[in-house]
C-alpha cells in the first residue's frame, strides 16, 4: 500500500505542476501583450540570458565541434569515409548538439538564477509587494524573463552553429590534416536551410521551457532559504530533462 | 460594537469584511471576520502573536483570497473583479510589510520610486516626492544605499515611505513601529495621524504597542482565535473589562488569551502523534 500511495503522491504532484506551468504559460502570454511595457527591463533580461551567456555557449560548442570531429575521424577512417567528417560535423551540430547543448548550459547559467531571484523576492514578500503596489508579478516579473529566453536561445544556436564548425574545422585542417577547401565544401556538400531552422526553432522551445519552469519554482516557492535552494536545484534539474524530453518529441514530430 | 460607528449612514464604507474564513493545510486562522471600515476612518488590529492579524490584512489587498465570505472595497465585491480590475483596485492602496520587502536589487530612491513610476508621474515630480518621503520618515542621506546596508528598523522606515508614497486612499500597516525606538514610533504615530487628518486616508494598522493603537485608532479590534474577540473606540477598548482585553492590554501571562494558546498547543500535540 505504501507503494501506491507513493506512486499516487508523485501522480498529484506531477499534476500540479503541469497546471502550475499551463497556467503560468496562459498568464504570461495574456499580460505579455497588455500595457505597460517595461522595455528597459525586457532589455536586461536579454543581457543577462543572451549577451552573458556568450562565452560559456562558445566554449561549449567550440569543444563539441572539435570531439566530434575527433570521433568521426576516428571511426570514419576505419571505412575510409574522412571526406564526410564535415558533413556529420555539420549536420549533427545544426539540427542536434548546439540547441540542446545551449539549452542545457543556459539552463544551468540562467535557469537557476532565475529560480533563485524569484524564489527569494517570494519568500521576503517582495513578490507581494509588487502585487500591493498594483503591479502584476507575472507581468513585470515572469513575461521579460521569459520573453528574453525565447528570443535569445535561437540567436545563441545560431552563433553556436558556427563556433562548433568552426571549432570542427580547426581539429581536421589543423590537427589531422585535412584540405581546407574539401573540408569546407564537405562541410555544406549536404547540408540544408531546414537543418538550421529546424536547430532555430527548437532553441526557442527549449528557451520557452526551462525559463518557464524556473519561474513556477522561483514564484511558488515556500519555506525559507531551504525553499529557495530547493527550488533552484528542481529548476536546473526539471528544466535539463524536459529540454532532452522536449528535444526527442520535436524531433519525432516536426522534422 | 461588531460595526464601526458611522457619521453618515447613507456613506458606504470604504472597506467592508464579510464572514471571512480562512485555513492553512487544516489550521483555522480567519474563523468568521466581519468589519467595515468608513472613509477617513483608522481602524488598529491588536492581538497575540501568529493569531493571522498578517492574514487579515493581506485579505483586504486581495494578496490572500479568502476560503469563505468576501471583501469589499468602494462596496465592490473584490474577487467578483477581472484580473485587471484587481490590479486597479490595488493602486489605490499603500501597504507596508513587516519586514519592510524592499526590492533588493534596487536602491532605496527607486525603491520609493517605484509606485510613483508605475503610475507614470514625470521624473521630476518622482524626484521631488521621493525626497518628501523619506525626509517625512527621517531618513534623507540613504537614496544610493541598498536594502541589505540598512538596519532592520530604516528597512521599515523605508517600506513605510514607499507605502505613502503615491498618495494612496488606503493604508495599511503591518506593525509599523515594532523595533523601532520610542521617538521614531511617535513620528511615526504623527506620519499615521497627519495622513488621516489631512488627506481623509483610510487606515489599518496592525501593531503590539497599546500606546500607538490608542493614539491612531478610531477603533481597536482584539483579534484572537480566529475573531474579533471585542472591537471598540480606544477609551472604552482600555477600561473594558473583558478579560482577554484586560490580559492583553496589561501584559499578563495568565488569562483566556493563554488559555487559547494551550488548546492549540494540545491539540497539535494530539494530531502530531
Amino acid at each position: 500500500m505504501r507503494f501506491l500511495e507513493a506512486i499516487g503522491r508523485a501522480l498529484l504532484r506531477l499534476l500540479e505542476e503541469l497546471g502550475r506551468f499551463f497556467q503560468m504559460l496562459w498568464q504570461a502570454a495574456s499580460w505579455l501583450v497588455r500595457p505597460p511595457y517595461d522595455v528597459p527591463e525586457h532589455f536586461r533580461q536579454m543581457v543577462r540570458v543572451g549577451v552573458d551567456s556568450i562565452p560559456v555557449v562558445f566554449l561549449t560548442t567550440l569543444f563539441t565541434g572539435m570531439v566530434l570531429a575527433l570521433q568521426t575521424f576516428n571511426g570514419f577512417k576505419r571505412f575510409h569515409a574522412e571526406s564526410l567528417v564535415g558533413s556529420v560535423v555539420a549536420l549533427s551540430l545544426t539540427r542536434e548538439l548546439a540547441p540542446v547543448l545551449t539549452a542545457l548550459m543556459v539552463t544551468g547559467r540562467v535557469g537557476s538564477a532565475m529560480a533563485a531571484e524569484l524564489g527569494t523576492m517570494r519568500v521576503t514578500e517582495q513578490i507581494d509587494a509588487l502585487t500591493a503596489l498594483g503591479t502584476e508579478p507575472v507581468q513585470y516579473l515572469v513575461v521579460p524573463r521569459v520573453a528574453a529566453s525565447v528570443l535569445m536561445m535561437p540567436l545563441l544556436v545560431i552563433l553556436g552553429d558556427f563556433v562548433g564548425m568552426y571549432g570542427g574545422y580547426l581539429v581536421a585542417v589543423q590537427l589531422l590534416g585535412a584540405n581546407p577547401i574539401t573540408y569546407i565544401e564537405n562541410s555544406f556538400q549536404f547540408l540544408e536551410i531546414s537543418d538550421v531552422t529546424s536547430g532555430i526553432v527548437k532553441a526557442a522551445v527549449f528557451g520557452l521551457i526551462f525559463s518557464l519552469l524556473a519561474c513556477v519554482r522561483g514564484y511558488y516557492t515556500e519555506g525559507g532559504a531551504e525553499g529557495v535552494g530547493r527550488a533552484t536545484t528542481r529548476a536546473v534539474v526539471s528544466g535539463s530533462l524536459s529540454v532532452l524530453f522536449a528535444d526527442f518529441f520535436l524531433t519525432k514530430l516536426l522534422f | 460594537m461588531s460595526a464601526v460607528a458611522k457619521p453618515k449612514p447613507a456613506k458606504t464604507p470604504k472597506i467592508r469584511v464579510e464572514d471571512l474564513h480562512k485555513s492553512f493545510q487544516g489550521k483555522v486562522v480567519l474563523d468568521g471576520i466581519d468589519f467595515s471600515l468608513p472613509e477617513g476612518k483608522s481602524l488598529v488590529v491588536v492581538g497575540p502573536s501568529g493569531t493571522g492579524k498578517s492574514v487579515l490584512l493581506k485579505h483586504l489587498i486581495g494578496l490572500v483570497r479568502p476560503d469563505s465570505g468576501k471583501v469589499f472595497v468602494d462596496d465592490r465585491d473584490f474577487w467578483a473583479l477581472s484580473e485587471l480590475e484587481r490590479t486597479a483596485v490595488r493602486k489605490k492602496f499603500g501597504m507596508s510589510f513587516q519586514e519592510g520587502a524592499l526590492f533588493d536589487s534596487m536602491n532605496v530612491f527607486d525603491n520609493v520610486a517605484f509606485p510613483l513610476r508605475r503610475s507614470g508621474r514625470p521624473p521630476a515630480e518622482v524626484r521631488k516626492r521621493v525626497r518628501e518621503c523619506l525626509s517625512i520618515v527621517h531618513l534623507p542621506n540613504v537614496e544610493g544605499k541598498r536594502p541589505s546596508e540598512l538596519s532592520g528598523g530604516m528597512r521599515r522606515r523605508v517600506g513605510f515611505a514607499r507605502a505613502i508614497a503615491h498618495e494612496p486612499e488606503i493604508l495599511l500597516f503591518d506593525e509599523p513601529n515594532t523595533g523601532l525606538d520610542p521617538i521614531m514610533t511617535d513620528i511615526i504615530d504623527e506620519v499615521i495621524l497627519e495622513m488621516k487628518e489631512k488627506l481623509d486616508v483610510t487606515i489599518v494598522t496592525i501593531t503590539h504597542h497599546m500606546e500607538s493603537a490608542r493614539k491612531i485608532g478610531d477603533r481597536i479590534a482584539l483579534l484572537a482565535g480566529g475573531k474579533f474577540l471585542y472591537e471598540a473606540p480606544p477609551e472604552e477598548f482600555l477600561k473594558s473589562d473583558n478579560p482577554a482585553v484586560r490580559q492583553f492590554v496589561e501584559g499578563k501571562a495568565e488569562g483566556p488569551l493563554t488559555v487559547e494558546f494551550e488548546r492549540e498547543a494540545a491539540t497539535a500535540v494530539s494530531e502530531g502523534s
